[in-house]
Formats: C-alpha cells, sequence, structure tokens
C-alpha cells in the first residue's frame, strides 16, 4: 500500500535539500539504533532458556494477565464513558473529557503517588476500602488498577473518536424507528463504533503491557503477585544487564507485533 | 407502545412555531399526501422534523385524536415513519435488518419482524436484495429500502424528505410510480417534501406551499398549480407570475398576473401597445427548452423580478438573444390570468 511519487515529479522537482535530509537521517538513527543495538546484543543462545525460567515466566504470566484485565475494564467501564462524552450535554462534558485525557500526559511516576493517595492505607478512599475488607496496595488488583488508570485514556478518546464519526444522524434515524436509547446503542452505535472499539483496545493493551512507573509506585515490585515484565526487566538490570536485555527482546517481540496488527489502521499514508 | 388495533384514525392536525424558522397550520385528513414545496430554506424540512419531534417547537401536533405534544412525547414514542434527505440506511445492517428495525424496536420478536421486512421488500421488487449491505445497493433500491423501512411498522404519519433527490431521471420515475401505488394503500397522513412539481402533481392531493416560514398558499395541486401565488411555484409548473397592489403580505387585495413563457413576445426595441403586460430589462440566462429557447430576464422597474419568455431558436439567433442584451417583453391581454389571493390558509 505504500504510494510512490510519480518518477516525473520527482525529477521535476528536483533532489531533496539537504536541510531537510540531514535532521531526517539523524531523527531516524535516533529511532533505529537502540533497538538494532538490543537486537544484536541479546544472548540468543540462551534466549529460549531463560525464556523458560520461573522469575521470566510468572513475570510474563502476570503481565499477561494484568493487561487482559485491563483491556476487559477499559472496555467494560470506557465504553459507556465513551459514549457519555459523544452523545450526552451535561454540564461539565468538558471540564470531564480534559480530566479523562490528563493521563495521557501524567508522568506515570506521579499516576502512582496519585493512586496512592486515594487508594492507599491512609489515603482518600483506601480506609473505607479496608473497612470493607479490601486492601489494594501491593496487590495484583492494584497492578490492574494502575494499568487501567494510564491506559483508559486512549481507549476512551479511540471510542469517542469513533462515536462522534458514525454521527448522531443514525441515533435519530433508530429514534424515528422507536428504538429506546439502549437499544440504539446496542444495535446501531456499538456495531459502528466497533474499529474505534478495537483500535482503542489495542493501544491500551500496549501501553499496559510497558507500564512501570504507576505500577512500581503504586502496587510494589512483588515477584508473582505485583512484578510485571518491566518491573522484572528494572531489577534485573541491576545485576544481570545481559538477562535484561533477553527480557527486553521479549517486550520488543511483543511490541512489534502489536504495530504489525495496527499496520492497516495508521502505518499506512492516506 | 403498542397501539389498539382499532384506534381512531382522523388525521393529522398541527400548529407550529418554531422560533425564526416556521409559523405553519397543517390539517390533513386520513390517507391524504400533501406535498409540501418552497424554496431552499424556506421551512419544509423543519416542518417535518418538528412533527417528528426533533426540533424544539410551540403549538401542538395531534394525530388521529392522539396529542403528540401534551404531554410532550419523544421522538421514538411517536409512531412515525421518517425517510430522511440522506436515505441513512445503518451501513452495518443488511436490507432486511434495516426495514425489521423499526418493527423490533417495537419489541415484535426478530423472526417476525424479518417475516414482515421481507414482504414489504418483495412489494418494492427488491425482496432478492434482502441480505445486501446499504453500501451494495444502487441509489434507487437504496431509497426503496428506505420506504419500506419508514412504512414497515405502519406508522400513524409518513415523512418523506424528498425520497427522489439525488436518483437519475428513469429511476426516480419508476420510482414514483412504486411510490404512488404504496400511497395509494396507506392509511395514515403522508407529508412529502419535493422540489419537483412532478412530484406535488402526481402524488399529492393537497399542496402546501411554504416561503419563508410561512404557508405560503396550500390547495389542491391543480389550483396551486394553475394560480400560483409565490414566484418558486410559478418557476416549479413554468409560469411568470406578478404579485400586483399594495405591501409585502399576502393580505386581501393581493391580485395576481399569470401567463406562460411562450405566451410572451420578445423585442429588442421597444413594442407599441398597452404599457400594462410590458417590461424591460436584460437577458440574465439562455437555455434550450424543449423545441425553444427559454429566456430569463431580469426586468427593471416596477416589477423588479425575474421573468421566462420562449423563442423559437430562428428568432434567438436573429435578434442576437445573448445574456446581457438588453430587451423587451410583452404579452397580449388574452393571455393573461388575472386572479385574488384566497385567504392563506
Amino acid at each position: 500500500m505504500t504510494r510512490r511519487s510519480d518518477p516525473t515529479t520527482r525529477q521535476t522537482l528536483g533532489r531533496p535539500p539537504a536541510v531537510l535530509v540531514v535532521p531526517a537521517t539523524i531523527a531516524a538513527a535516533l529511532l533505529v539504533l537502540p533497538l538494532v543495538a538490543l537486537v544484536l546484543d541479546t544472548p540468543w543462545s540462551t534466549f529460549l532458556e531463560q525464556l523458560g525460567s520461573e522469575p521470566v515466566l510468572e513475570a510474563l504470566r502476570l503481565t499477561a494477565v494484568a493487561s487482559g484485565a485491563t483491556v476487559v475494564a477499559c472496555i467494560v467501564l470506557g465504553t459507556p464513558l465513551a459514549w457519555l462524552l459523544a452523545r450526552v450535554d451535561f454540564r461539565g462534558r468538558a471540564i470531564l473529557r480534559a480530566a479523562v485525557a490528563v493521563p495521557l500526559v501524567l508522568p506515570p511516576v506521579v499516576a502512582g503517588v496519585a493512586l496512592v493517595t486515594a487508594l492507599g492505607r491512609n489515603g482518600l478512599v483506601g480506609p473505607l476500602l479496608r473497612d470493607g475488607g479490601i486492601t489494594l496496595p501491593y496487590t495484583t488488583g492494584a497492578v490492574v488498577i494502575a494499568h487501567t488508570f494510564v491506559s483508559m485514556p486512549f481507549y476512551v478518546l479511540s471510542v469517542e473518536g469513533a462515536m462522534r464519526s458514525s454521527g448522531e444522524r443514525f441515533d435519530v434515524v433508530a429514534a424515528s424507528l422507536g428504538a429506546t436509547r439502549w437499544t440504539t446503542f446496542r444495535r446501531v452505535t456499538l456495531p459502528l463504533a466497533m474499529p474505534g472499539i478495537l483500535a482503542g483496545s489495542v493501544l491500551a493493551w500496549a501501553r499496559s503491557l510497558g507500564e512501570f512507573g504507576a505500577t512500581i509506585t503504586f502496587a510494589g515490585n512483588y515477584p508473582g503477585t505485583t512484578q510485571t515484565m518491566p518491573s522484572l526487566i528494572y531489577t534485573t538490570l541491576q545485576g544481570d544487564p545481559a538477562l535484561a536485555r533477553t527480557l527486553s527482546m521479549i517486550l520488543l517481540l511483543a511490541s512489534v507485533v502489536i504495530l504489525a496488527a495496527l499496520r492497516n489502521r495508521w502505518l499506512t499514508t492516506p | 407502545m403498542t397501539r389498539p388495533v382499532t384506534r381512531p384514525v382522523t388525521g393529522l392536525e398541527a400548529q407550529i412555531h418554531v422560533p425564526d424558522r416556521l409559523d405553519a397550520t397543517i390539517t390533513a385528513p386520513p390517507g391524504s399526501v400533501v406535498a409540501v414545496i418552497g424554496p431552499n430554506g424556506a421551512g419544509k424540512t423543519t416542518l417535518l422534523r418538528a412533527l417528528a419531534g426533533l426540533v424544539e417547537m410551540t403549538g401542538h401536533v395531534t394525530v388521529d385524536t392522539e396529542s403528540w405534544t401534551d404531554p410532550p412525547r419523544l421522538v421514538r414514542e411517536r409512531h412515525l415513519g421518517f425517510v430522511f434527505q440522506d436515505r441513512s440506511l445503518f451501513p452495518h445492517l443488511t436490507a432486511l435488518a434495516n426495514v425489521a428495525f423499526g418493527l423490533q424496536s417495537r419489541r415484535t420478536p426478530r423472526r417476525a419482524a424479518e417475516q414482515v421486512a421481507q414482504g414489504w421488500l418483495d412489494r418494492f421488487a427488491i425482496g432478492h436484495l434482502a441480505k445486501r449491505l446499504p453500501g451494495e445497493l444502487s441509489g434507487g433500491q437504496a431509497q426503496r429500502v428506505a420506504i419500506a423501512r419508514a412504512l414497515a411498522s405502519d406508522p400513524q404519519l409518513l415523512l418523506l424528505d424528498e425520497p427522489f433527490a439525488g436518483l437519475d431521471v428513469g429511476v426516480a420515475t419508476g420510482l414514483r410510480i412504486e411510490l404512488a401505488r404504496h400511497l395509494a394503500d396507506y392509511r395514515g397522513v403522508t407529508l412529502l417534501v419535493t422540489h419537483d412539481a412532478i412530484d406535488a402533481l402526481t402524488l399529492a392531493d393537497r399542496v402546501l406551499v411554504v416561503d419563508e416560514g410561512r404557508v405560503a398558499q396550500s390547495g389542491s395541486p391543480q389550483e396551486v398549480a394553475a394560480r400560483p401565488l409565490t414566484e418558486h411555484v410559478a418557476r416549479l409548473v413554468g409560469l411568470n407570475v406578478i404579485r400586483d397592489g399594495e405591501g409585502e403580505g399576502e393580505g386581501e387585495g393581493q391580485t395576481y398576473r399569470s401567463f406562460t413563457p411562450s405566451s410572451v413576445t420578445v423585442s429588442v426595441h421597444r413594442p407599441e401597445g398597452s404599457a400594462r403586460h410590458q417590461w424591460h430589462g436584460p437577458i440574465a440566462s439562455v437555455a434550450p427548452h424543449g423545441d425553444a429557447v427559454r429566456l430569463l430576464v431580469a426586468t427593471q422597474e416596477p416589477t423588479r423580478q425575474e421573468l421566462l419568455a420562449d423563442v423559437t431558436p430562428g428568432a434567438a439567433t436573429e435578434l442576437g438573444l445573448t445574456p446581457g442584451r438588453e430587451v423587451w417583453l410583452s404579452v397580449k391581454e388574452t393571455a393573461v390570468q388575472t386572479y385574488a389571493a384566497d385567504r392563506p390558509r
């Protein structure tokens, strides 16, 4: 699906100027070089063996569980929120939309601190939860909450965009045919927003896969319960850089798979 | 919303006020088809949307003795069929599912709804396209689906917003004939917004002329076509109409003169004779019209409106009738029909 410019145009417009080509080359090198280095330096001979080791499998399992649960939480909770933002005119909608987007730009470690402040043992609602028999910090549940906090904005904005572009006109048509808002949502809005839901899910999953700052701050770094792959890589890097490279390679491969899945959506020029 | 089978069928009675957009009173007996015509932006679509409950309005809407406005009913609680200008078929649903949608929304089980829907598709001779998605249908087929969808749940009020817009002439003609057949069987009131005089003359038994947010004229299609009160309708039916008398509104004392473009004599010099039926101005456009050449002349004081005149191609060439050329138009007294406005209903 790559489009090459017409050769005659290339000839008539002349050579690309150095003032653009040089910075472009530097940018490309900056992006590509670390990944090439990682691939070259990965101890491939021991790759499979290390992949099968107990702590790595634990971390992989936890990462898969956490990112899976995050996507489910995003779909179940984020889809209605996206609908509300796209379809219901209420006071403070603009403010809510801005608030929803904040975690996109929030440094993850700040997100972790904020979560501790709200849900920690002595946090805003933490004591209430504890009275109810729920202790969140340093549990796998906390990992999922941290991941959902940072991933949800990607999901909600993607789905809201899809719902907006499919437009309210079909809602009007459905209403003229006697459909309730719930029926309309279920039979019209949701199916039409499906591309946005898929894209949002993949984005949320990718964000969750790499989550480190908020997780380690809010959930800690305990093998088996809260140690996800990024946390394990961070821990391993201190003592065994070679192993850290292997683990990083695993995540890089996962990222490349995501990229391949998204290729048709974002990586083709219109 | 389940309606008793023996609902009283009394038709439509509505008085609609949409601030800055529309002021209209409309009554229509059951089974009638009302063509709503008027220039772009006159308020035709607003009228339909107000009846459907899609725009804020004051006044009242009563359909078959049920008030739709007191207490106000939501769109989905009004039993209506709306064919939107852009058709708006659900792009992800098959033709069959589109037509069945209204029945399913009103709690008909899927299987039964699809049976009824298939029946409607068959009646429009597109039964074999039931499994197609809207994107796989031609314009005429999609419009049939849209009309079938609106009719499938047996609405009390059928609103058609330019149902033939954007269709090829041949396709539109065929669909017009089919629609006429279905409307003949339909017990509810139909409102049909159209830009085409043919629609009004062939489908409607009443015409409502909307202009600048008001009902400018209403009556039978023949009446309105023979004695148009607005320039827009005069153009639609190919007549020239000149409003005489004082003031702007359609008050008492307004008289109208109408005459056909072919009765107009065009000359390049001031003609002899009565000045009453004589106008002067530059030609605005020249276009072929059947065997003739139709001129649009922007006349000057006191009429200051555009008049149509048909001349033979030979005369057009001989007199050098090109846009910008100053000409005099005149009509014989015997070719002019003079009438007064009825009280606007």
